[in-house]
């Protein structure tokens, strides 16, 4: 194949237990040919920042209902730059206002699903924004 | 044309075919006179055939009756034919249906037409009447008749004090039962100060660490005269100590205490996620606290059974009914296996549904889910105290069939879900706010919500009658195939084990992953209409007032848990602390050392790493 397979980290940080986007995501980028890492529940963002180097991932998904992406999407930012990562991408979804999608990208988050995007965007955007870094 | 004759064929077969597949078996031979006639004829042959219950269906005194009169069966069944041949197929000519088949959310199939001929096996004694066994009709004789059902508005968000006041606010506006939200970190048995509750504190629910913060949440509220519903799990018996220490603070004895703590562990595993240690102690932590409870606070109910979450996580309504009743069975058999009698006991176990939007489907989700309990209590295992088989509830719209796009819709999408509640039959509801896809209710968006209930209640008529859709043939019919498939489902599970087995290897998890990925399939594809999100657009959206939680709710806890840490007997704490560990090693009931450690104002989260240094964190595996 011409394209490289992509990789990509699905995570899910902080403490709420809503798996249902995130493991649907997964599902559907994986049926889209790529390579998914799901991290499962509960991780904080050193554990997903490890995680994303330690699997050369190309980008990172983080699924957030929780009300606390104001404070994890900048942790996860943080650790990035911290660890000289910063060209694994960061997106993510859930329950988050459209007043806060601005200030998160500001921090660098590349792109935010909201409520009702469907999985094909999602798979569209992947492929025509994220470099492959292999 | 191909597709009207197809159709043709198709009608007649699954007529005749249906009468078998939903309805008890057709009788044998016809019997000659009708069962109003003769009663005791029509009954051992009609009824009886059933194999599920039968056992219990024959001992009693009245034999089982059939309830359509036979002749009047054999006319209506002439009818459809000759209806289904001429008329159907002249219409479908014309104007060939919508959709080659329907069927419900959960993918039973909906037949062209119903009649009386499709329930002429139907027993009496399968739906009994309100208040009678197998209660699906009601667990009530009179139902809202007598008591309108509890409107109990989930609140919960900010620091204590702020959902004190939305309590007061609620109760105000006349709700009649408390219940309360707890934050992530509350619910995963993490302090404010703890690192992972970084962000999160009072986000979700109300934020919570130690007995001081209940003594606010529940401030000028007098406990002997609310009841109150308590959603937490794996703290659960920290959660239920500290209330109870808060009503004897207002001198109230926990005897007199009312309300439900939700403590279904079970569903943590297969659908919500917050847990602590691993399913088998964490069952046994709900054992002891069903266990006090049914000696100590006989107004308490100590678990509630929760299909809501595994409903909200993708299942659908029959996997729903299917395993929330599983995880009951659960709950009872290591109930039993303590010692405990199970009309001791059972007559305190509630349920939680949820509401989605297959309007009939739901309701005969209600009247099944009472007919399968009731018979399972009974003959499963040997209750005898009616109360140990009625099936109560309370109900919550679907939070999941929300939309973010055209907000208000869901104002209506939740007046249709409370709609059929009422009509199933719900002890106590919820109803949610159209703002809840984006963040918790403003004041404003619940108020909307609780008079959504009480616009039903008071307005529509449906308080004026007691299970108004039994007889419907479609209704009945359609509880018959949930009750059918669900216990299909809970054979299954049998077979592998049990529940907690079943859970240990993924086996509910994986079925409702693939129905909320299935779900989301037919959404993509068109094939499942979802009114302004794939079908109905409206460009540029109302913007809605979204509650805010305020960032200093953090620091005013952790600043409150410090002062707590800093006045309390340490000494006392580490004692109470080690009590519970020793509790949690060996067989003792749990619930008097928490609630010693707990008066000593040791931490939720202190608690909770007690739990985690006996029993471990639970993991589980990232599959998807």
């Amino acid at each position: 194949m011409a394209e490289q397979t992509l990789r990509i980290l699905v995570a899910k940080p902080g403490l709420d237990g809503h798996d249902r986007g995130a493991k649907i995501i997964a599902r559907a980028l994986r049926d889209a040919g790529m390579e998914v890492i799901y991290t499962g529940l509960h991780q904080t963002p050193e554990m997903i920042v490890n995680a994303a180097i330690q699997e050369d991932v190309d980008a990172i998904g983080m699924s957030i209902m929780s009300g606390a992406h104001m404070t994890l999407f900048p942790a996860v930012m943080d650790l990035l730059r911290g660890q000289k990562a910063e060209d694994i991408r960061v997106f993510g979804g859930g329950i988050i206002p459209d007043d806060d999608i601005p200030r998160l990208k500001g921090i660098g988050v590349a792109e935010i699903f909201t409520p009702g995007s469907s999985t094909q965007d999602i798979v569209q955007w992947i492929r025509s924004h994220i470099p492959d870094r292999a | 044309m191909a597709p009207r004759a197809s159709q043709r064929k198709k009608v007649s077969r699954s007529v005749s075919s249906r009468t078998t597949r939903a309805a008890p078996k057709p009788l044998k031979k016809s019997p000659k006179k009708s069962p109003r006639r003769d009663p005791k004829t029509g009954a051992t042959k009609s009824a009886g055939s059933k194999a599920k219950g039968k056992g219990a269906l024959v001992k009693g005194k009245a034999k089982p009756t059939g309830l359509y009169d036979s002749a009047a069966v054999r006319l209506i069944t002439r009818q459809v034919e000759k209806w289904a041949e001429e008329d159907l197929a002249r219409m479908a000519q014309k104007a060939p249906l919508r959709k080659e088949s329907f069927e419900t959310d959960s993918g039973i199939p909906i037949p062209d037409l119903l009649t009386a001929a499709d329930r002429k096996g139907e027993a009496a004694t399968n739906l009994g009447l309100p208040g009678q066994f197998p209660f699906t009709r009601g667990v009530q004789p009179t139902m809202y008749r007598g008591r309108l059902w509890t409107m109990r508005q989930f609140a919960g968000f900010g620091s204590p004090a702020d959902t004190n006041q939305r309590f007061k606010y609620l109760i105000s506006q006349g709700m009649t039962g408390l219940s309360t939200a707890f934050d992530m970190p509350a619910l995963m048995g993490y302090d404010a100060d703890h690192s992972m509750s970084l962000g999160e504190v009072g986000k979700e629910g109300v934020a919570v660490s130690s007995l001081k913060d209940f003594e606010i949440l529940f401030d000028g509220i007098p406990l002997d005269k609310v009841t109150t519903s308590m959603t937490i799990n794996a703290p659960a018996i920290v959660a239920l100590c500290m209330y109870i220490a808060v009503g004897e603070q207002q001198g109230i004895p926990m005897a007199k205490l009312g309300g439900t703590i939700q403590n279904d562990m079970l569903k943590e595993y297969i659908a919500q996620k917050e847990w602590i240690v691993p399913p088998r102690p964490a069952v046994r932590i709900v054992v002891d606290m069903i266990d006090y409870c049914t000696k100590n606070m006989p107004k308490w109910h100590a678990v509630s059974i929760s299909g809501y979450h595994i409903r909200e996580a993708g299942a659908t309504g029959v996997q729903e009914l299917a395993f929330t009743l599983a995880d009951g069975i659960g709950y009872v058999e290591e109930c039993v296996k303590r010692g405990m009698k199970v009309d001791d006991f059972a007559p305190r176990l509630s349920f939680f549904w949820d509401v989605h939007n297959d309007f009939f489907e739901e309701i005969a989700k209600f009247r099944a889910a009472r007919r399968i309990w009731a018979r399972t209590m009974k003959e499963r295992f040997g209750a005898r105290d009616p109360r140990s088989m009625q099936l109560r509830t309370h109900a919550q719209t679907a939070g999941v069939s929300l939309t973010a796009q055209q907000p208000y819709n869901n104002v209506v999408r939740t007046a249709l879900q409370a709609m059929a509640a009422v009509l199933g039959g719900t002890q106590s509801l919820h109803t949610n706010s159209l703002d809840e896809t984006y963040a918790l209710p403003t004041e404003d968006s619940v108020t909307l919500a609780l008079r959504t209930q009480q616009l039903i209640a008071n307005e529509s008529g449906v308080d004026r009658v007691v299970d108004p859709l039994a007889g419907s043939y479609y209704v009945e019919y359609l509880t018959d195939e949930v009750e059918k498939r669900a216990l299909e489902y809970i054979r299954r599970i049998d077979e592998m084990g049990g529940i907690i087995r079943a859970v240990e290897e993924g086996y509910p998890q994986k079925e409702i992953a693939e129905s909320a990925y299935r779900f989301q399939r037919e959404v993509e594809e068109g094939d499942r209409v979802i009114v302004g999100v794939n079908a109905f657009k409206s460009k540029g959206g109302q913007p809605i007032e979204l509650l805010k939680i305020d960032e200093k709710v953090t620091h005013e806890q952790v600043e409150r848990l410090k002062a707590v840490k800093r006045s309390r007997d340490d000494e006392k704490v580490r004692a109470a602390l080690a009590r519970v560990e020793s509790a949690a090693r060996g067989t003792d009931n749990l619930m008097p050392p928490v609630l010693e450690a707990v008066k000593a104002y040791a931490t939720l989260g202190e608690i909770c790493d007690v739990f985690r240094k006996v029993w471990g964190q639970y993991r589980e595996s990232g599959a998807f």
